[in-house]
């Protein structure tokens, strides 16, 4: 039976009443008096020089306010990179300066030169035009394949940059020749070269921010979309504009879908900000969505060659991989980290392969940058590995359950090192491989395929087992890997006067559910009613501080701080206690909501207790601080480790080359498990966009460094109809063994294990009707299919 | 400027609008009513949808001119009239039909122009229903079972329940 409350309930969400009823606050929703509304110049070239802006006629058009160009910034500070990732040869990477507005040069279609703002939002956005026709760019030889950046050093995305590139870098560079033996002498050898497609994240609401300043006190406030709302702050304050931290507040109010984009510090945040206070007035503005495709940060786009050696009974002796992967024109904030630690560190899978060598050549572009999506870095790990070893098991005629099964770490194996620089805690891969064979009824397959021959369609099993890093992340960990911040986080519990709870957390909720998630936790904890506690976050003058949610980090980070936080309380409320109870403290115990002297019947409600440390006349002063409210920070020591086997079947029609999810199972172990409906939830938006990058989504840049998919007239989203009812398993659980609450993380397992399983998948169904096709890249569309299919 | 009249939600509201102003902005702007959402400006993605006399209408692709002296309804009209959630509201919920929010309005009012066309529609038959509104967050599952769950079918056989 399921729990109906607290930990482990598929509690329904709180949240859900206002968001069905209209009643959300989205930014956008907001209104201001004496608001204003900013339009940005966006360069219609992907790389050029920046000539002249004349803004005569521009300021002097109906309600322009003020008008901004690059030079208003110029000696402002950059929007950083994050991460500091080293080369090959020790040198530090590329990092050239991300400016609020571009100056001197655009560098990708997109790229915010001027900015007007006008009383109205047609008055600025038709002063906009203006600026447009009265501004010279000379248009320049657009950079956007990365082979020929790196190899053409003329033409430079960054003048001061000569072959375009930003690092190149090896993990684990000590291994590389230990590697090269093994390929000189393995048996078998498979080689994949293959493409991660390049994907706009496209959360449903468009970025939008709101810039205000209140000259009584100097205060800045700025209300944005962000995943992430402390380390906007401290972008914003420290290396942009200069403003001191503790003059800005950053909310997020509700955020409609992040998946990466929204964790990064935008230009049009600062300027907003820096314009509010030259008009004394509020500035605003929403993003139309194709200025979201031009100047979102965008996901993945890799381009690698991964070689497996094994012995020819499928046991792997090494994987190398060789990867270019797109920054585009600047550094986003996690841009670095991505490719390089999000991804190399992956490279083992789950598998106890004992040599891996990656090397990573990242390459600027005249693109919009590319950064953190769904996921980050661990797709396009899973990806080359699943795709390659699904290729070897086709060359060397082995089943590729049985491949997977053999080569995996064993739950004896654990805490297991692997050859790039993890150490696993604990798992169990046979039992989800095992649990996924079940529950996708592999044995019913040969049927179901015999059926959808009579109709003409090619049906295909495909495989993926996949794990990640996340909980992102301990702090010694990342600092050594280069990392400028610290990524613990943190969380305020503030019992009332009254007995009912508010919790500040870091981390930031935009579909994720912690409201209610949250709120269960810490009811479970104090044997409350889940109704006496409010979950509050997205406002830094509320909370502590964070470092936001990404890398599914809310549960195994946030919220562990949260029970940190609740362990204080229930410490102090101990002490409150034994003073009322006239007891010793080590003989009061906590549990169902009281606190009781063990072997009476002597106990005080946990009311009883919030009421005394703000009304403390029966209190102990002298040796305790009245007042029930703690703070803590956690800092995980390790990453946590999901991991699980994905099933997808798939039927192709060979005369169109279309391409149908039959159905997709899921069999993960997440560790412990808080809401099973919320986690459901995820591993469904996971699949679901897993799906879409697997046969529908591309971002395509043509020669000329035009994104020629910027609406949804002309990038495949998945609708409805694109994808299956999926079946998610999540009764594997082997519990992380370095956080007390056992959670691992649920948020981009979906995302990371469904593409190589789909794509599997259409490679088996071809080779089931003898069209030996050994690779199709992403997106499988039907015309890709079609092609490979004649040209088999 | 023109002055447009209509009723929205049972109420009695007009207002001056420009030629150019969208049905979607009138209600966000002039009405306060920001439930109904933009996701794109291309008519593609149906956060903005709303029931216009009965049918289901993108409100970014209709001026507010062209529907003077309508009956315009936007999600803050579905609830029960005791402010409980609707069926189908109830449903999503139910169902865990919604993460961000975002798109939930238009996936309601789709929903619901569905329902009134189609009172027990098969499950192709929702997906198609839903193929002029995007959401990111769900994948979709949860969305179906949802809007069959508020037609009266029994969803407990669905897989992941």
């Amino acid at each position: 039976m399921p729990k109906d409350f607290g930990i482990g309930a598929p509690q329904k969400r709180r949240e859900d009443i206002r968001f069905l009823t209209g009643r959300g606050v989205y930014t956008d929703d907001l209104k201001i008096a004496g608001q204003t509304y900013a339009v940005f110049c966006r360069s219609q070239v992907a790389h050029g020089r920046i000539v002249s802006i004349d803004t005569t006629a521009t300021a002097a058009m109906p309600g322009v306010l003020a008008v901004f160009t690059g030079e208003d910034f110029k000696d402002v500070g950059g929007n950083p990179a994050g991460w500091l990732i080293k080369s090959r040869n020790g040198e530090p990477m590329r990092e050239p300066k991300r400016p609020v507005l571009a100056h001197g040069k655009v560098r990708h279609v997109g790229d915010a030169y001027a900015a007007v703002i006008a009383e109205t939002y047609q008055q600025a956005k038709d002063a906009a035009e203006q600026l447009a026709a009265d501004t010279v760019i000379d248009e320049l030889p657009a950079i956007v394949d990365m082979a020929a950046a790196v190899a053409d050093a003329s033409n430079r995305v960054h003048d001061e940059i000569p072959d375009n590139l930003c690092f190149d870098w090896g993990w684990i560079e000590d291994n590389r020749a230990k590697v090269e033996e093994v390929f000189k002498t393995a048996p078998h050898v498979t080689t994949l070269e293959l493409v991660n497609n390049r994907l706009v994240p496209n959360a449903m609401e468009p970025r939008a921010s709101i810039g205000e300043y209140f000259p009584g006190t100097g205060d800045y406030k700025l209300t944005t979309t962000s995943q992430n709302p402390h380390l906007t702050r401290l972008l914003v304050a420290a290396f942009v504009l200069g403003i001191p931290e503790n003059k800005l507040t950053v909310v997020a109010p509700d955020v409609g879908g992040g998946f990466g984009s929204k964790i990064y510090h935008y230009g049009e945040e600062a300027l907003v900000l820096a314009a509010a206070k030259k008009l004394g007035r509020p500035v605003r503005w929403t993003a139309e969505r194709t200025e979201s495709f031009l100047s979102d940060a965008h996901g993945r786009d890799h381009v690698t060659k991964i070689e497996l050696a094994c012995d020819k009974q499928g046991n792997f002796l090494a994987f190398r991989t060789e990867t270019l992967a797109n920054v585009g024109a600047y550094l986003s904030n996690f841009s670095t980290a991505t490719p390089t630690f999000l991804h190399g560190t992956l490279m083992a899978g789950p598998y106890k392969v004992p040599a891996v060598y990656v090397n990573v050549k990242t390459v600027f572009t005249n693109t919009a940058p590319v950064d953190a999506y769904r996921g980050a870095g661990r797709p396009e790990a899973t990806f080359s590995l699943e795709r390659v070893i699904d290729k070897m098991c086709r060359e060397l005629n082995l089943d590729p359950f049985e491949v997977r099964r053999k080569n995996f770490i064993t739950t004896d194996m654990f805490p297991y090192t692997t050859p790039v620089g993890l150490v696993y805690d604990t798992g169990n891969y046979q039992a989800t491989l095992d649990k996924a064979i079940e529950v996708g009824d592999v044995k019913g397959f040969e049927a179901r395929r015999a059926e959808s021959a009579k109709r003409g369609k090619l049906r295909g099993l495909g495989l993926s087992t996949w794990i990640e890093a996340c909980g992102i992340a301990p702090s010694h960990l990342v600092g050594v890997l280069g990392s400028r911040v610290g990524l613990y986080d943190a969380a305020t519990v503030r019992v009332n006067a009254t007995g009912n709870i508010s919790v500040m957390v870091g981390a930031h909720s935009h579909g994720q559910g912690h409201e209610t998630v949250f709120a269960q936790i810490v009811a479970d904890k104090l044997g409350i009613p889940e109704a006496s506690v409010e979950i509050v976050h997205g406002d830094t003058s509320k909370i502590p501080f964070g470092m936001g949610s990404y890398g599914s980090r809310s549960l195994a980070v946030c919220g562990v701080a949260m029970t940190k936080a609740v362990d204080k309380i229930v410490a102090k409320g101990k002490k409150i206690a034994a003073h009322m109870l006239e007891a010793s403290e080590a003989d009061i115990s906590f549990e169902n909501g009281k606190f009781s002297v063990a072997g009476t019947d002597k106990a005080k409600t946990f009311g009883e207790i919030a009421f005394s440390a703000y009304v403390p006349h029966n209190y102990p002063l002298e040796t305790l601080e009245p007042g029930l409210e703690e703070t803590a920070f956690y800092d995980p020591n390790n990453f946590t480790y999901p991991a699980g086997a994905y099933l997808c079947e798939v039927e192709v029609d060979p005369d169109t080359g279309k391409v149908q999810v039959c159905s997709f199972t899921c069999a993960d172990d997440f560790g412990n498990i808080m809401n099973p409906m919320v986690v459901e939830g995820q591993v469904h938006g996971g699949v679901g966009q897993g799906i879409g990058q697997a046969l529908c989504e591309n971002t395509h840049y043509d020669e000329n460094g035009q994104l020629v998919t910027g609406s949804y007239m002309d990038y495949a989203m998945p609708r409805a109809s694109d994808v299956p009812f999926y079946t998610v398993d999540y009764s594997c659980q082997t519990p992380c063994t370095h956080n007390p609450l056992g959670v691992k993380g649920c948020g981009e397992a979906g995302a990371i294990g469904s593409p190589p399983a789909v794509v599997n998948a259409v490679i088996d169904a071809l080779h089931r009707g003898g069209i030996k096709v050994s690779h199709i890249d992403m997106p499988v569309s039907p015309a890709r299919v079609w092609s490979a299919i004649q040209n088999a | 400027m023109p002055k447009v009249t209509m009723r929205v939600n049972g109420r009695a509201v007009s207002g001056e609008v420009e030629g150019r102003t969208l049905l979607v902005q009138f209600l966000r702007e002039g009405q306060g009513l920001t439930g109904t959402h933009v996701g794109c400006d291309t008519s593609q993605c149906g956060a903005c949808t709303v029931h216009v006399n009965g049918a289901q209408v993108k409100s970014c692709t209709v001026f507010a001119l062209d529907v003077d002296g309508a009956e315009v309804t936007t999600i803050e009209g579905m609830a029960n009239p005791d402010g409980t959630l609707g069926r189908i509201q109830q449903a999503f919920q139910d169902h865990h039909g919604l993460q961000c929010g975002f798109c939930t309005p238009g996936m309601v009012m789709a929903a619901a122009a569905l329902l009134a066309e189609n009172p027990k529609p098969t499950e192709a038959e929702v997906r198609h229903h839903l193929e002029g509104n995007i959401c990111r967050c769900t994948g979709y599952h949860n969305i179906v079972k949802a809007v069959l769950a508020a037609s009266g079918q029994d969803v407990s056989a669905i897989a992941a329940e």
